[in-house]
């Protein structure tokens, strides 16, 4: 680990606008966002609306499981979804890393040529 | 004095000074002091970020809060949880590719310009302030109750105890005592929870029937609006919590003690497992205190309730369960002050010392130096400090640390690394509208304001309504960023932000 670290901070110019222009690297933010950004936006309109119904409404009070109310199925559905896009990126970010070697592997070819 | 709860009291801290002692040897330099020269594996930091980040007000506030006003704490409890997919999506693993020690390096990465990391260094420290005193604060009056010390020696015990940590021992002392409270702090909770729901006869629909006549609140107790009436102030207060946290800066520093940013996103997600069974848990902490300690007796001990898991232990458990949570109470406090006082001196000695007034050049002997003494001073400042807000609202402090987090830093740092347009200037007048505006709307809020004498800290109207800023200060840290950069004649460097986007996503070039 410490022998690749070094490799990079020698390496006194690094050509980021190669790396910004390469395939691999275009690939690599696609990717990202297709999956970021519709996930930022599911989650954070998921939390919002538990505080916007509880607030404005009573709907959430009615009886959902015996006497525990949907405000509560609501809150614990919170977890569930905070847990699963945990999985979920843990499991995207995988194939993130990968086309992060390959990127840094392109610019190390790239930047010794 | 509860002897047991004394005797635990010690053993805490003796084992938290070995802890220190080893971790000296081993801190010779900067990045030793401020990262643990970044050795710590993903579970370690994992759960050191939970150790970091479940404070005495979650352990204890909202457990007192769930037993007073039922569903309403659990906001709380939700808030602080999902909050950790902001910061697992948009912050951990840039933080960690373009920082070093402190949040402003991660900014200043972008814009090499001392007012940039200036002004972010004062962010840090006026969160860590104010973060500090409602912990100190917290700490004197809950030693004064579980062990009958005045105030004053209670806060003395606590701060020079955080500051020998981060003196000598530095992050490495620091990260070891946050994971060791974290673990204590989960297996007591889940002894209580465990005995809770055995009284329920593990039956999910009998505790919920039971809770309908436990409280004076009677059914009310399981819907919400007990505790949160006006809607706007609701959301307000869960934007704060869900956004509050990708900005705290004793979170943020967390990201550099690992080597890399896959290790940052793993440490994120064992952080967010453990938090998250917590917080399940404090259901229970609630509940069962609602129950089986009563209404009355919690607000009895302290009218805030955050005596409520502590009583609780005792009333399920008698003396050693008692002394025991209130050992492991005593313990997240110790492990959230460090941590703290490691972020606001690294802001201090890191920024304006190293970065501002020696540019960069102090020799790596000046710099430790300097962050040593920077933490003395914190430590000296927040303990007079606490000693001069005794009767200051906790919560109050602990709200005005969230809002100031997400209205001052995180527009700032999702501009670093998502607008290609974004200036020095729109960097600075966001991080200061957010700052100026999220304390002014506090300062005019019923925290400080109150008709009835004794209630807040002055006598009068509010002029502003709202208990929490957030939801009008976080939009106003976004627009202040956006103006300040259209505004601004400067140009964005288009190559260094080609630069910031690279290194952001793949750790090129980290030093």
């Amino acid at each position: 680990m410490a022998v690749k670290k070094q490799s990079f901070a020698e390496q006194a110019v690094v050509d980021y606008e190669a790396i910004a222009q390469s395939a691999s690297f275009r690939g690599l933010i696609r990717e990202k966002k297709a999956f970021i950004i519709p996930a930022t936006f599911f989650f954070f309109a998921f939390y919002l609306i538990l505080p916007i119904l509880t607030s404005y409404s009573k709907v959430l009070n009615a009886p959902a499981i015996g006497p525990v109310s949907w405000a509560w199925l609501f809150a614990f559905a919170q977890f569930a979804m905070t847990w699963a896009l945990c999985i979920l990126y843990s499991k995207r970010a995988a194939k993130f890393d990968d086309i992060v070697e390959q990127v840094k592997q392109e610019a190390k070819e790239g930047g010794n040529a | 004095m509860n002897g047991l709860a004394f005797f635990l009291f010690l053993v805490i801290v003796a084992l938290t000074l070995v802890i220190t002692y080893y971790a000296s040897k081993r801190t010779k330099t900067t990045s030793d002091f401020y990262t643990a020269d970044s050795s710590l594996t993903g579970w370690q930091n994992g759960l050191a970020i939970a150790g970091d980040y479940m404070s005495a007000a979650s352990f204890l506030g909202i457990a007192g809060m769930i037993a007073l006003a039922g569903f309403d704490g659990f906001f709380y409890s939700i808030g602080f949880l999902v909050a950790y997919l902001v910061v697992l999506y948009i912050v951990a693993e840039p933080l960690r590719n373009l920082g070093k020690y402190t949040m402003a390096d991660m900014i200043a990465a972008r814009f090499d310009d001392k007012k940039v990391r200036g002004v972010a260094a004062l962010n840090t420290i006026a969160i860590s302030t104010f973060y500090m005193i409602a912990q100190l604060v917290g700490a004197g009056g809950l030693i004064k109750l579980l062990l009958g010390l005045d105030y004053i020696y209670s806060v003395l015990i606590v701060g020079i105890l955080m500051t020998v940590y981060v003196v000598f021992g530095g992050m490495t002392a620091t990260s070891w005592v946050q994971i060791i409270k974290a673990v204590l702090l989960m297996v007591g909770t889940f002894i209580i929870s465990i005995i809770v729901f055995a009284k329920f006869d593990f039956s999910i629909a009998k505790m919920f029937h039971e809770m309908k006549t436990a409280t004076p609140l009677g059914d009310a107790f399981l819907n919400p609006g007990n505790k949160f009436k006006n809607p706007l102030d609701t959301i307000s207060l869960n934007l704060a919590l869900v956004l509050g946290t990708a900005g705290l800066p004793h979170i943020l520093i967390r990201f550099f003690t690992v080597k890399d940013a896959p290790t940052a996103r793993k440490s994120v997600v064992y952080a967010t497992w453990v938090i998250g069974i917590f917080y399940v848990l404090t259901i229970f902490l609630g509940f069962g205190a609602a129950a089986f300690v009563g209404h009355d007796n919690i607000v009895a001990a302290d009218p805030a309730g955050n005596m409520a898991a502590p009583l609780l232990a005792e009333a399920l458990g008698g003396d050693f369960l008692f002394a025991f949570v209130a050992a492991v109470a005593f313990a997240t406090i110790l492990a959230v002050v460090a941590g703290l006082v490691l972020s606001a001196a690294s802001a201090f000695a890191h920024d304006f010392y190293s970065h501002i007034l020696r540019r960069g050049q102090a020799t790596e002997k000046e710099q430790m130096l300097a962050a040593r003494w920077a933490s003395v001073g914190v430590s000296v400042l927040s303990i007079l400090l606490a000693l001069f807000a005794q009767k200051m609202n906790v919560a109050f402090l602990v709200s005005l640390a969230f809002a100031v987090a997400a209205s001052a830093n995180l527009p700032t740092i999702v501009f670093t690394i998502f607008w290609r347009r974004f200036n020095t200037t729109g960097a600075i007048t966001g991080m200061l509208v957010g700052l100026i505006s999220a304390l002014l709307l506090v300062f005019f809020s019923p925290n400080v304001w109150s008709p009835q004498p004794g209630a807040a800290i002055f006598v009068g109207e509010p002029l502003f309504k709202l208990a929490n800023p957030g939801i009008i200060s976080i939009p106003l840290g976004f627009i202040g960023a956006i103006i300040g950069t259209l505004v601004s004649s400067k140009k964005a460097d288009e190559k260094k932000y080609t630069e910031i986007v690279v290194k952001a996503n793949t750790g090129i070039g980290r030093v």
